[in-house]
């Protein structure tokens, strides 16, 4: 196994949380645009999956990595469904601006 | 390990780190969509090349083929299936950009406060794996397995449930997608399957039996 001498399990942390914040940041200015919505989520779950294997890595325990496949599914998954309802909602309105979801508000 | 594995070790996790944040701020930010897509894809390959850093080749390899291979190429078709107008769509943009970058710094301090605790704290890693190894857990690197090996082992025994949980997850997926976005067209019959109609046909429905006479032929 690789010994880290160098880059220490910070070094991906922070590479972690900044991913995580640019995904936030994603879904803050692109407020009508699903599609981009979209891809911050799966840049979010990227970043939830970089930590996992960090640790796993770090600790010398696999099951981080497993539950960083068990993530990567749910967000297939996630993508599959969401890019559905995208594709039904963009054939009913025309539009995929999110900001008049509120059809269902009666 | 040597000085120069040292350095190369080091030059790849920056590489890769920049690469990762960069392709993150433009899948953000590009104006077109596809383009988004395709900056997600490069973030995403550099991803796989951290967690090969990690030795986690087996999340690596399912990286590039799941979220490269499958996800991404259904961000692509989506995007350039449906007919939009993005200039429309970015109209909140820099509206909202004040905002939502003062709610990222501040996400990112606390992230980063939450980091400089950890290190703080007395959770080294050394002393956790010792505990987990300890625990009976497999060890990362195996004493002589490879990642996927020891991945597969840990997987199909001490965790085959969430494993077959997760074939659910993706069959649900699968079925909800489908059904979400079928759609009956009345004016296309051809393509049109009733399968009640298919059940309710019997043999004697499509078939007839005639003797006809030596010279004579059938009418049908």
């Amino acid at each position: 196994m690789t010994s880290f001498s160098g880059i220490g399990i910070e070094h991906y942390i922070v590479v972690g949380a900044a991913l995580f914040v640019l995904g936030v940041l994603g879904i803050f200015l692109n407020r009508k645009n699903v599609i981009v919505i979209l891809m911050a989520i799966e840049l979010i779950l990227l970043a939830v999956n970089i930590n996992l294997v960090a640790f796993s890595a770090f600790l010398g325990d696999l099951t981080g990595q497993v539950f960083a496949m068990l993530v990567l599914t749910v967000a297939a998954a996630e993508a599959a469904i969401g890019l559905a309802i995208l594709v039904i909602y963009f054939r009913n309105r025309g539009t995929i601006a999110v900001d008049d979801v509120n059809r269902m508000k009666g | 390990m040597g000085e120069d594995a040292f350095v190369i070790q080091l030059l790849s996790f920056y590489l890769f780190a920049f690469m990762v944040i960069a392709s993150a701020v433009m899948v953000i930010m590009a104006r077109n969509p596809v383009h988004s897509v395709l900056w997600l894809i490069l973030a995403f390959f550099n991803a796989a090349g951290l967690m090969v850093l990690l030795g986690a080749e087996f999340i690596a390899m399912l990286l590039v083929i799941v979220y490269v291979g499958a996800v991404a190429v259904l961000f692509l078709f989506v995007v350039m299936m449906l007919d939009i107008d993005f200039a429309e769509l970015r109209a909140g943009f820099v509206r909202n950009f004040p905002l939502g970058l003062l709610v990222a710094l501040i996400l990112f301090v606390e992230l980063f406060v939450g980091l400089v605790a950890y290190n703080a704290g007395g959770l080294v890693p050394d002393s956790a794996a010792a505990a987990a190894q300890a625990a009976g857990a497999i060890d990362a690197g195996g004493a002589s397995m490879s990642n996927i090996e020891a991945f597969g082992a840990l997987f199909y025994e001490r965790y085959l449930f969430l494993f077959e949980a997760a074939g659910l997850i993706l069959l649900v997926a699968m079925i909800g997608a489908i059904v979400l976005t079928h759609r009956r067209r009345p004016d296309a019959q051809r393509s049109q399957q009733d399968i009640g109609r298919q059940n309710r046909r019997r043999p004697g429905d499509a078939t007839v039996m005639k003797q006809p006479k030596v010279g004579e032929g059938v009418a049908l």
